[in-house]
């Protein structure tokens, strides 16, 4: 590994240094309790369609605390930031302009 | 901050653009496109289920409970894969190694409930046509039904969820690696015979053990080619990997399972 490369590596350690502990363990307790919301929301006969939306909004901040505290995103440069959450949701809104028309196409006909 | 330290660093190359070190920039790239993978597993599955009438909700309470305490294995695993980057970069090599080893326990215990809930599905009846009868056990007319009339769901669901085990056994291993090195090439090749021959031939997880031989043959071909000490860096590439992991679940839990939970 060439001089810069450990020079960056050092920085980057430098950074972890300064993540207090207890963030971790809020974060991981705040993931445990939207899980036990989310199987607590599981037997409360919502419908479908409200409980998809709650249960697809929780999945989006759990994983939002994942990426930004445990995989460290939220403390890169925002180059990099920016770089994977717009590369990623760009390729999933192409995924959903191809794939979705034809399935509520097929909801709004029935299946018959 | 850190845009302004980057400049600080003395090198005759350019700074990265992404102002950290290419191993991390390396795996980013690996996991975007992995995300798309899992993506468009997603998407295939919602899909069918859209596409589908009458989609079935077998999941009784007890498979719900199951995938409770797998959400809760993978959730810890990822408190104690942030613990050991921290030993890492602390340089405190025995709490950097115990940290690995506690994440790699959590994985493998997700990994065993997972095959437990498998097992159970298919001796009930749900199943591929490519899996062998369960012998002397009567499936349940509900599961046999649902592989019938809907075979999309046993195809999505295994589909699924085989995918992201296979991607937390290599996770595991992965873990194995840096935290034991070349001692857990023989641990890896006693946990293959174990899952080898402690599985019967007709469960799906008797051949699918030659996984961890294969792993073995490449990590001894891979530290053998390049014997080194994990450093911090590596630590943390691999925790990204395995959060991931971790983060593909948290969308697969409510979608494959709270969403087909039976509510009575």
């Amino acid at each position: 590994m060439d001089s810069t490369q450990l020079a960056i590596e050092e920085r980057v350690a430098e950074e972890h240094r300064h993540h207090s502990k207890p963030l971790f363990f809020y974060v991981w307790a705040a993931l445990l309790v939207m899980t036990a919301i989310e199987v607590y929301l599981t037997y409360q006969n919502l419908p479908p369609v409200k409980m998809l939306t709650i249960l697809l909004g929780l999945s989006f901040i759990k994983a939002a605390l994942i990426i930004g505290y445990f995989m460290h995103l939220k403390y890169e440069v925002s180059v990099m930031r920016w770089a994977t959450i717009c590369s990623v949701v760009g390729c999933l809104i192409i995924m959903t302009i191809f794939f979705f028309p034809d399935a509520f196409r097929i909801l709004h006909i029935g299946v018959k | 901050m850190a845009e302004s330290a980057l400049h600080d660093i003395p090198s005759v190359y350019e700074p990265s653009l992404f102002g950290t070190y290419s191993k991390k920039i390396g795996m980013w790239l690996f996991l975007l496109s992995d995300s798309l993978t899992f993506g468009a597993l997603l998407y295939a599955y919602s899909y069918g289920r859209i596409s589908t009438a009458n989609w079935p909700t077998p999941f009784h309470s007890a498979s719900i409970v199951n995938a409770t305490v797998m959400t809760a294995f993978l959730l810890t695993s990822s408190l104690t894969m942030v613990l050991a980057v921290r030993a890492s970069v602390e340089r405190n090599a025995k709490a950097q190694t115990l940290w690995l080893l506690a994440t790699m326990a959590c994985g493998i215990g997700f990994i065993v409930l997972h095959g437990r809930e498998w097992s159970n599905l298919i001796a009930e009846g749900l199943k591929l046509p490519m899996f062998p009868a369960v012998p002397g056990h009567e499936a349940a007319s509900e599961f046999v039904n649902v592989s019938k009339t809907v075979p999309q769901f046993a195809a999505t669901f295994f589909g699924l969820t085989g995918m992201h085990m296979l991607h937390v056994t290599l996770g595991v291993i992965y873990l194995g690696v840096v935290a034991l090195r070349r001692k857990f090439i023989p641990i890896l090749l006693v946990l293959w015979l174990v899952a080898w021959l402690g599985t019967p031939v007709y469960s799906p997880f008797h051949y699918g053990a030659h996984v961890l031989l294969i792993a073995a043959i490449v990590i001894s071909i891979i530290l053998w080619l390049k014997p080194k000490v994990y450093d911090s860096s590596d630590v943390e590439v691999a925790g990204l990997y395995w959060h991931f992991v971790d983060l593909v679940w948290m969308f697969i839990f409510p979608l494959v399972y709270l969403m087909s939970a039976k509510i009575l």
